[in-house]
């Protein structure tokens, strides 16, 4: 038995203490908001905050979340968060979607870290997040964006 | 049994789907709707039900979008046409799949119901207008008759008829105008009467998938019940299974069988995980006696022979032979290209729910009939027993249409050995891992390329001899009656044999020897390679005949006035013709592929470690009427990434047999830090909507290779760029 907060809620699950994060969510607690993509860390489709961080939930194991904070994107609702999404849309960065979640988790960590990010900050952020639909130009545009709507 | 099928067929699809919808200018609204979406519900005598539109009581007219929507905006696309016709507003149009059924929603330029070549709103432009213009004018009639007025007398604006004091909306009026004839004709509005078409709308599913909702993506599809399956698949294309050891992988958790199936050998768990932990588990040995096991070295160097021996004609015009024997200088150039894996971000996924009568699918569907075709097949039932539920395609670039439906056909095979084995019926999600996909083949041809042209005393060019050497990816497919002519399959030559340029005297010929290892069309297909074949030769020649490589070109474009008109356009907004900054060097590549006409200017740094960075692209598109205009430039900025991606470092290779590649790590994709700077100019036309998700593609690859072969000299003909150390 594994106790922790997800999206704000006190949640205690029994499955497999090796299990990633990424299957609890998606095929155990039905959040399939995040995706999954490598299962390697290599593309950050699963990035989900553990404790306000920006993680990879296919390489977190449920046994290590004891006493934890998750937030998945269904649950994020910060301050940088709602910037993103509302960004996101206003420059209507997603073309296929899948990458998104996790793009909108990875900025979102961002913003919080580091409020007026450059565009040299933003790539050595995002870098760990692939999106094969190359939305890039407007993930940049959309950071820069939503810092300006935190500013506001 | 029959109580569970019942269940299954009225809830077809995840209940909390998302009710997405139009919304034209700026931001996009969602509501998460009722417990079905409104194409599955009974449409009563008070909804207007048309094939493509559907206006219910509550004043919602439901758009049913026959293609897949891949992130490449085709459901806006076909909503904003429907619009536009109906004179609805844009906060009342929703957006639905339309079911698989070829009758009704075939693309007219296939023949069946399917997306690709980048045909969405080319194929649709007139039918969505007038399904929209049909709805329009049996409203009419409605509100004419109820009112007793003439027709011409009622208005129709913003999702509102009129007529002098009496008003009603398309909600109030559906149920009388689902009584009227529909009209046999209608007359479209004209391009200076649109209101929508041409301006930029938000696309309908944006805030959903900036929110993680629900329901989008075959990969999230969970029918009551679901469970997951993963195939060990040989580790060599053509190979099969010997015999099995399953003990360990059944005694997991979770496991609810292990099956063996012609494709390989299939774990069935509660859990993805579980599914994965399990399948590594399992002991197989493989029968390797049909299995393909060259590597790609010894496919290049049997390609590479071939291209010093005569193949199948695929042009002869003029003299080109006389021409080049008498040309003042020849240029000649081998390319190599690698196979490359699509790799969508979603991994491949389909959804099966087998009874022993009816099959129901849920998944990103891109060639509906198809795998409705193979769905029926596979499981020997008849057609009308089984429905698709198509959803939204995490990517596809490509790989979700299959001309032998492989994923469908492996997915209602485990159906089928799991209803066999259990007697229970249960809709079951067979899942791709990553490893799967770089792996799985259906891969973009490894081709050669090689190219002997000239140029006269004049510095034009004199004679184009040029051979392909590549697996045809229509051979052997339901595709080889219509782009496989005399043996040479248009794939591998379209954008070289069709050029654009005049060439009065060409000769080219291709050889299509067999690999086992499977091929499939890769965003712009053919034209990732011949465009970069074209394009880079028209820049040597261009130097060899010491003339600028813009007006080499437009000298070379005989009457193609939109070809050259992109080029003029992107070479003007590129500053082609003043200094480049410090540093930067440019190239430049026009090519036409689906019917559209795109120019790139390529601006270039070389790092100080040698890699090769873009910095800018200056795109000019002529693809018709821009019915989203910012649809349009998301789709250049990502079908040129796509293209860079391409050459920069992704390539599949095998050794033995085996593909060496297995994930993002070692499949480099494109990431942030290698983005250029994107800017797309449309040219104004009156043309009709030619295609956008694939044109912007082949032209970068050459754009960059001529920046850089200014730059250092160097002309890059074996690709990836990695192999030079450029990337």
């Amino acid at each position: 038995m594994v106790s922790f907060t997800l999206n704000g809620a006190p949640t205690t699950v029994d499955v497999e203490q090796d299990m990633p994060l990424l299957w609890l969510l998606r095929d155990e607690l039905n959040l399939t908001g995040t995706k999954f993509g490598c299962g390697v860390a290599s593309c950050g489709a699963c990035t989900v905050h553990v404790d306000g961080v920006a993680m990879r939930s296919c390489q977190m194991a449920v046994g290590d979340l004891e006493g934890a904070s998750v937030t998945t994107i269904e649950g994020v609702d910060s301050k940088a968060a709602a910037a993103v999404q509302a960004a996101w849309i206003e420059a209507q960065v997603p073309q296929c979607g899948y990458c998104q979640s996790g793009q909108i988790m990875s900025a979102a960590a961002l913003l919080v870290e580091t409020p007026k990010p450059t565009d040299a900050d933003i790539d050595l952020a995002m870098d760990g997040n692939l999106c094969r639909c190359a939305t890039y130009a407007r993930i940049r545009k959309a950071i820069h964006q939503a810092a300006e709507i935190m500013e506001a | 049994m029959l109580h569970y099928l019942d269940t299954a067929l009225a809830a077809p699809r995840p209940s909390r789907r998302a009710f997405l919808k139009l919304s034209a200018g700026a931001v996009g609204g969602l509501l998460l709707g009722g417990a079905l979406p409104r194409a599955a519900q009974a449409m009563g005598d008070d909804a207007l039900a048309q094939p493509f539109v559907h206006i219910t009581p509550d004043n919602v007219v439901t758009v049913l979008v026959k293609h897949q929507d891949m992130g490449q905006g085709a459901a806006t696309g076909l909503a904003t046409l429907v619009a536009e016709e109906l004179d609805a507003s844009p906060d009342q149009i929703a957006v639905e799949f339309a079911p698989s059924n070829p009758q009704v929603y075939a693309n007219s330029l296939f023949g069946v119901q399917g997306t690709g070549g980048s045909t969405a709103m080319r194929n649709s432009f007139t039918q969505y207008r007038e399904a929209g213009a049909s709805a329009r004018a049996m409203l009419v009639a409605a509100a004419a008759q109820a009112w007793g007025v003439a027709p011409e007398a009622v208005t129709v604006a913003d999702g509102t008829l009129s007529s002098g004091a009496n008003s009603a909306s398309f909600g109030d009026m559906a149920s009388a105008a689902a009584a009227q004839p529909v009209p046999e004709a209608v007359t479209l509005k004209r391009a200076d009467q649109w209101r929508l078409i041409g301006k930029d709308m938000a696309r309908v599913e944006i805030p959903a998938k900036t929110r993680g909702s629900v329901g989008l993506f075959g990969m999230d599809a969970k029918p009551e019940g679901a469970l997951i399956a993963v195939t060990a698949r040989p580790p060599r294309f053509g190979a099969t299974v010997a015999s099995v050891d399953a003990e360990a992988a059944r005694a997991m958790p979770g496991v609810q069988a292990v099956l063996t199936i012609p494709q390989g050998v299939v774990v069935v768990a509660d859990n993805t995980w579980r599914a994965m932990q399990a399948r590594d588990a399992l002991e197989i040995e493989w029968d390797m006696s049909g299995a393909e096991t060259r590597g790609t070295e010894e496919i290049t160097a049997e390609f590479e022979a071939l291209l010093d021996q005569p193949g199948l004609p695929a042009v002869a015009r003029g003299d080109a032979a006389g021409k080049l024997a008498g040309a003042a200088q020849v240029v000649e150039a081998r390319y190599h290209f690698p196979y490359l894996a699509h790799a969508p971000m979603e991994p491949l996924n389909m959804t099966v729910l087998f009874d022993g009568e009816r099959a129901t699918l849920w998944g990103g569907s891109q060639i509906q009939t198809i795998d409705h075709n193979v769905a029926a097949g596979v499981l020997g039932i008849p057609f009308e027993n089984v429905a698709i539920n198509t959803m939204w395609g995490g990517g596809s670039f490509g790989r979700r249409a299959t001309a032998d439906g492989h994923l469908v056909a492996e997915a209602a095979t485990i159906a089928a050995a799991w209803l066999g084995e259990t007697g229970r019926p249960a809709p079951i999600k067979l899942v791709y891992t990553r490893e799967d996909d770089i792996k799985g083949g259906y891969y973009r041809p490894l081709t050669l390329h090689k190219v002997r042209a000239g140029v006269d005393a004049e510095g034009n060019i004199a004679g184009w001899a040029h051979r392909v050497v590549g697996q045809g990816i229509m051979i052997g497919t339901p595709f080889e009656e219509f782009l496989v002519k005399d043996g040479v399959d248009h794939s591998s030559v379209e954008g070289a044999a069709d050029t654009t340029y005049s060439l009065p005297d060409m000769a080219m010929d291709v050889h299509h020897p067999s690999a086992g290892v499977p091929v499939l069309w890769w965003r712009a297909v053919g034209h990732t390679h011949t465009a970069y074949v074209m394009e880079t030769m028209m820049d040597a020649l261009a130097e060899a005949a010491g003339r600028d490589p813009v007006e080499f070109r437009l000298a070379h474009l005989g009457d193609d006035p939109r070809l050259a008109g992109v080029l003029r356009l992107a070479a003007e907004k590129g500053g082609w013709d003043s200094p480049a900054p410090e540093g930067i060097h440019r190239g430049v590549a026009v090519h036409k592929s689906f019917e559209s006409y795109v120019a790139e200017v390529a601006e270039v740094r070389i790092r100080e470690d040698g890699t090769v960075k873009v910095e800018k692209v200056t795109c000019a598109v002529d693809c018709g009427v821009a019915i989203n205009p910012d649809n349009i430039v998301a789709q250049i900025e990502g079908g040129l990434a796509y293209g860079l991606s391409g050459i920069l470092r992704e390539e599949i290779t095998m050794t033995d047999g085996a593909v060496d590649q297995s994930n993002y790590p070692d499949y480099a994709a494109l990431r942030i830090a290698d983005m250029p700077r994107v800017e797309v100019h449309i040219v104004p036309s009156t043309e009709g909507p030619s295609g956008v998700g694939e044109p912007g593609t082949p032209p970068i690859g050459p754009a960059v290779a001529n920046a850089v072969a200014r730059a250092t000299g160097q002309r890059i003909t074996v690709l990836p760029f990695s192999k030079h150390g450029l990337a």
